[in-house]
């Protein structure tokens, strides 16, 4: 393949990815408080800097047309600079001054950026604690009342305009908490509390993703964030809040047999049965979710299948072993999965 | 070019070609998953009847023996299903030492696979069906590091899990301040 070609390639390919991730991944998302402040920063940023750049080139560009006359020809030589034109002192000085004033206006603006997100991290109202895994995202929703506790997997709700404190842990390598849209990066970092405020402002589905290498599967470590109204939020809370319904028929009972006395009850906590292993997401309400395998595929029939049936050729590496399921118990264990909604 | 520099290009040479010849060990993360069994009927004893001695080794053995991926698979593995609990990090509690070279039930790597899997008297439960055969191996793997048997290069220094305690650089330990300042 030429250059060329390749180089046409690349930028279809970035601005297809301009189209469609404007709003589900776009560090231009600003779809909250914290977001929005540093799509601020970033344009006054690029506005002062632009200026300068634009200064710098004009001057270049001046002094690559302008013919040099015979008097000027030792001025630096000779170093007698206080010689010069005194055009040519003044443009120094305030181009000396314009630097001045460019910075400090740039550090003004990152000072209030900073302020107005401290602000805005006052009054929080709910705590989530989210713990990286090698490679998932395991999320508990805290709560004064033990009942209201929750813990669900890979899939963040946050009600809309609500400051929301996200604690974060990590239970074994160091990972990042990135989701573009909301709000800049947070290291999960082993044996130390770190944490994040995010006061969402637009209803949306948003992806986050990783930011920090952590292994083979780095790349499939996604977060799909929902944002919603308060009201939604609360339902949502209340539905997941409800234990595993009971199998109804002969193939869910195979199925839900197999799963809370076999392999999977060892690491998966479903709740309302007697699956109650923690070291792996829990699985109440697996379809209900939006992905599987954090995000490394789309909630649905096929893929859960193919999960279930080799998880290790789907996302190579991770902690999920391929068990080699017979058919009967496959379809078994997919059709009582799919009624955790 | 001088005789000096000539030569340090040929140790630079051997040295590249002597890194290019290290292979690390194959990772297989998708064990054979149909058909790959804990041996069951594996006798715990070492002592057997006729002029045989012990059955041979299982093939399997080699995969996993020694093997420093098996070894840190099984001992997240030992810590996910809490084996911490009876056996503690090795030195025994309510189950026996696993660190010590007293094997109740055979020492050798397929001996410990059988006892995972089939459980043994006195509270060991059985783990078959609970842990698939890939993983009991893995175990195995790392019980018979805890012996100190395998070579030091295969066993990680290191737990892959890191506990999520408070950091010891943020605990003041009253000892040593008081020791640096004593010292000083």
């Amino acid at each position: 393949m030429s250059f060329r070609r390749q180089g046409r390639a690349a930028v279809l390919a970035l601005l297809l990815g301009a189209c469609s991730y404007q709003r589900y991944q776009s560090d231009f998302g600003a779809a909250a408080t914290q977001g929005r402040q540093f799509l601020t920063l970033f344009w006054i940023f690029l506005g002062v800097c632009l200026f300068m750049y634009a200064l710098v080139i004009a001057f270049l560009v001046a002094g690559i047309l302008r013919r040099r006359r015979a008097t000027d020809a030792n001025v630096v030589e000779t170093g007698r600079h206080h010689q010069s034109h005194p055009l040519m002192r003044t443009t120094l000085i305030g181009w000396a001054a314009l630097i001045g004033v460019g910075l400090t206006a740039l550090a003004i603006a990152s000072f209030f950026a900073d302020r107005s997100m401290a602000e805005a991290a006052t009054g929080e109202k709910l705590s989530v604690t989210v713990t990286g895994n090698q490679w998932w995202w395991d999320i508990r929703y805290n709560s004064d009342d033990a009942s209201k506790t929750l813990r669900t997997a890979n899939e963040l709700h946050l009600p809309l305009g609500v400051p929301v404190r996200i604690q974060l842990a990590s239970n074994d390598v160091i990972h990042s908490f990135w989701v573009p849209s909301l709000a800049g990066k947070q290291d999960l970092i082993p044996g130390r509390e770190t944490g994040i405020t995010i006061v969402p402002k637009k209803t949306g589905i948003f992806r986050g993703q990783c930011a920090e290498y952590c292994g083979t599967q780095h790349a499939h470590m996604a977060l799909v964030v929902v944002v919603e109204s308060y009201a939604d939020f609360i339902k949502w809370w209340d539905h997941q809040l409800q234990p595993a319904p009971a199998p109804a028929n002969p193939l869910t009972l195979a199925g839900y047999n197999y799963v809370t006395s076999g392999p999977c009850s060892a690491c998966h906590n479903i709740g309302g049965t007697p699956a109650s292993g923690q070291v792996a997401p829990d699985l109440t309400h697996l379809a209900s979710r939006k992905s599987l395998a954090a995000g490394a595929l789309p909630m649905g029939k096929g893929n859960l299948y193919g999960w279930v049936a080799d998880p290790q050729s789907l996302k190579p590496g991770n902690k999920m072993p391929t068990i080699g399921l017979e058919p009967q118990q496959l379809h078994a264990v997919v059709a009582y999965l799919e009624t955790l909604k | 070019m001088s005789s000096r520099f000539r030569a340090s290009l040929l140790v630079l040479g051997a040295g590249a070609l002597a890194l290019a010849a290290c292979d690390r060990e194959e990772h297989h993360s998708r064990a054979k998953p149909i058909g790959e069994t804990v041996p069951a009927g594996m006798s715990p004893s070492t002592i057997f009847p006729g002029s045989s001695s012990q059955p041979p080794l299982d093939p399997r053995a080699e995969l996993y023996d020694t093997n420093a991926n098996a070894i840190s698979r099984g001992q997240q593995l030992y810590n996910w299903m809490n084996c911490v609990g009876c056996h503690s990090h090795g030195g025994g509690g309510m189950g026996p030492a696993l660190m010590d070279d007293q094997w109740r039930y055979g020492s050798r790597i397929d001996q410990v696979a059988a006892t995972i899997a089939e459980g043994r008297p006195n509270g060991m439960p059985a783990w078959r069906g609970k842990l698939t055969e890939a993983q009991i191996w893995d175990l195995a793997a790392y019980v018979s590091s805890l012996s100190g048997l395998p070579s030091k290069d295969a066993v990680s220094s290191r737990a892959e899990s890191m506990s999520a305690g408070t950091p010891q650089t943020l605990t003041p330990h009253p000892d040593t301040t008081n020791s640096d300042a004593a010292k000083q």
